[in-house]
């Protein structure tokens, strides 16, 4: 016994490599680094972040991390080994974050699209991914010939919601009779599931997919039904060649760097940053070559019109679902209102999970 | 030439014996298999089994948290193997572990934010009884109209999932925050928090409910005429029936005593380490208790060894994973690993391998 604990204990002098100019940042992701889509993208910003800075930084990632206790004992694990920074990449380790920040005030931690802020050493970072949905909505609304949108989302939080709305909108400007199919999977990475929803979807008239769950599923049974799909936080163009019109690929990149930076300048606080298309944080994968040369001008000029701001995808006057006015005649959304949407706007037929 | 005999009674030997091998055969596979990822097998192997305990950094944190990862694993897998020694095979542990929990956490949110002693008690009564509420729908099915209860427990689960996204995302939703699912943290209310009895160990209430289950589990089966009938029932159904065990009886009490226990373990979770009622409470404790049950031969001692190697494989993983950069899927497969080198001994202990001399043709 004695000889297993010096063993031990050597070995972890050994693990830990105690030089103090190295910032060390870790990373927890909810689905595998593998599923070429949200922790794929999370993680090809982690690499580059990684070779931005070269041996200043060290990175670790753990795959696979329930939310819950399970987050809970791997993100104090990190803190433990001496981590300076940890990133958390998914929406549902918000209590998570907050209950192992309060433990270690000398680590920052930065939980992605979260919502809870109960330490000084936590920062929320998200993207605008409305933004990109108005554009796959105005595609959407145009290249459907059956006039139904197949919807797969994951959880009901407003980010989710808000991106059904953006889309719907945006297609129901350019094609007043489109209709949205949505389907709740209640996870975000379950290919199994995202599959039988895409199938269901198509059955139901869908000749266009748009997904908020991070598997390739719906983009290959898109492909194989021969209809056609939008992929979701990487370019999934390789997955179906020719149902693949655009994605929205997030680029965490410059932020990582951008945090990172300040954390070894020793200069990191707390922020609530929602960043968008003007940021550099999201853009479209390249155009199929099936969307006709107009309409791919078309999506470029909103692209331009949101960055340049404007154009704000949710613009006045739209109505609540029930009917209730929301935003005035040109009127803009607030930001309070987007982070907390929970309602879907007038002519969308499905209801809310409630 | 090799020859494969039956044995004429299962090996006990083997049968104790196994397991060991199993995790044996498992570090040298796996082993291997780090290797051949490029990574240091001896370093690998000790992340994951020696230094959740014995590391100096992390032990003093991994050690308590050893006790909360498989005390519901092992609570529900007592209960379980109870039922599969009488052939009574409870597939939806899972389901009645959510609906446990949901019981469990409703009864906390009816009385908030009211103090008093007398709520958790009321929550754990409430807890068990959603387990064995959830567990009695498959033991009347099964009595009534002859459904297999396989099939009906194991689809219940999916249905306890519903239940469990409805209650997070409408009733058990917390009011105060606008447009997100989940409920009230339990752990910030402390009439309902199931919080750690001493500082620094891990052990909760749940791990106490484990072990008193473990005691009674380990006394029914050998000393208790309940504990004779079922193990008559799983070896010799028409023997138990002609010596007055009433099949319908054991059924109902075999998932009874299982729901209850896989509800107890929801409430313990859901109050404590899990926190609240969320659409992702449930992470397949109910269905890693399976293998809980079998990996420790259905027998209590044995299953809480396999369920503290089943929980140190997780937390092993995790920190292998950090420190040493193996993949996520590497461990899982390594978990995998050690279920079948397991099985594919078990085969021992039924048959023995014989050289004999060549067959006369």
């Amino acid at each position: 016994m004695k000889k297993l604990l010096t063993a031990a204990a050597l070995s972890v002098t050994m693990a830990i490599p105690a030089v103090a100019d190295t910032t060390k940042v870790g990373f927890i992701y909810i689905g595998p680094v593998g599923d070429f889509g949200w922790t794929a993208g999370h993680d090809r910003a982690r690499a580059e972040m990684a070779e931005h800075f070269g041996d200043a930084v060290e990175t670790t990632i753990v795959e696979n991390v329930d939310y819950g206790a399970d987050a809970e004992r791997v993100m104090t694990q990190m803190a433990i080994s001496g981590t300076d920074v940890i990133f958390a990449a998914s929406f549902g380790y918000g209590p998570d974050v907050n209950v192992v920040a309060g433990r270690f005030p000398n680590v920052a931690f930065q939980h992605a699209t979260g919502y809870i802020q109960d330490h000084p050493n936590v920062s929320l970072y998200d993207a605008r991914f409305y933004e990109g949905r108005a554009v796959l909505g105005h595609i959407a609304g145009k290249m459907t010939e059956t006039n139904t949108i197949g919807y797969i989302a994951s959880y009901p939080i407003p980010a989710v919601i808000a991106g059904i709305n953006s889309a719907y909108l945006h297609a129901k400007a350019v094609n007043p009779d489109v209709q949205f199919r949505i389907i709740w999977t209640y996870s975000w990475f379950d290919p199994a599931l995202e599959a039988d929803a895409a199938e269901t979807l198509i059955e139901q008239g869908a000749d266009v997919i748009m997904q908020h769950t991070d598997s390739t599923a719906a983009v290959r049974v898109a492909e194989d039904a021969g209809v056609m799909a939008f992929g979701q936080a990487s370019d999934m163009t390789q997955f179906g060649p020719n149902a693949h019109l655009s994605a929205i690929v997030d680029r965490w990149a410059p932020y990582y760097i951008n945090r990172v930076q300040a954390v070894i300048d020793g200069t990191w606080e707390a922020q609530n940053s929602w960043l968008g298309f003007a940021d550099g944080i999201i853009e479209m994968a390249p155009w199929n070559d099936r969307i006709p040369a107009e309409l791919q001008e078309e999506a470029d000029g909103l692209i331009a019109a949101i960055v340049a701001g404007e154009y704000h995808p949710f613009t006045g006057p739209i109505n609540k679902q029930d009917g209730t006015p929301w935003l005035a005649e040109g009127e803009t959304a607030p930001d309070v209102d987007l982070a907390t949407m929970n309602f879907y706007v007038e002519g969308i037929t499905a209801e809310l999970p409630n | 030439m090799i020859r494969l005999e039956k044995r004429k009674e299962p090996s006990k030997f083997w049968r104790i014996a196994n397991p060991f091998l199993a995790v044996l055969l498992t570090m040298i596979a796996g082993g291997i298999m780090f290797a051949m990822l490029g990574k240091d097998p001896i370093t690998a192997i000790r992340l994951i089994f020696f230094d959740p305990i014995f590391s100096e950094t992390f032990g003093s944190y991994s050690r308590p948290q050893l006790l909360i990862k498989s005390a519901p694993l092992i609570l529900i897998a007592v209960g379980l193997a109870i039922g599969f020694k009488a052939n009574v095979w409870n597939i939806g542990a899972e389901g009645q572990y959510i609906i446990g929990a949901l019981f469990g956490a409703g009864v906390a949110l009816a009385f908030f934010p009211a103090p008093g002693w007398y709520i958790f008690p009321l929550m754990v009564i409430a807890g068990a009884f959603g387990g064995f509420l959830w567990a009695m729908i498959p033991a009347i099915l099964k009595t009534r109209f002859n459904t297999n209860e396989i099939l009906v427990s194991l689809l219940l689960v999916y249905v306890a999932e519903r239940i469990l996204a409805a209650m997070a995302l409408g009733l058990m939703r917390n009011p105060d925050i606008a447009g997100f699912p989940g409920s009230r943290d339990l752990r910030r209310y402390e009439a309902a928090h199931n919080a750690e009895l001493i500082a620094g160990t891990g052990i909760h209430w749940g791990v106490v409910a484990a072990m008193i289950a473990v005691i009674f589990a380990y006394a029914m089966m050998t000393r208790h005429m309940l504990g004779y009938h079922v193990q008559l029932a799983g070896q010799a159904p028409r023997a138990a029936r002609f010596g007055g065990v009433s099949p319908a009886r054991l059924v109902v009490i075999c998932l009874g005593i299982s729901g209850a226990l896989a509800g107890l373990a929801g409430m313990f979770e859901v109050s404590g380490p899990g926190g609240q009622v969320r659409i992702e409470f449930a992470s397949g404790y109910g269905f890693t208790a399976i293998i809980v049950a079998f990996l420790g031969r259905l027998n209590p001692i044995g299953i809480v060894l396999a369920g503290l190697l089943l929980g140190l494989t997780y937390i092993g993983g995790e920190l292998g994973q950090m420190m040493l950069q193996l993949p996520g899927a590497a461990i899982q497969v390594f978990q995998g690993m050690l279920l079948f080198f397991l099985l594919a001994l078990d085969f021992q202990t039924n048959y023995r391998i014989r050289l004999t001399q060549g067959a006369r043709i």
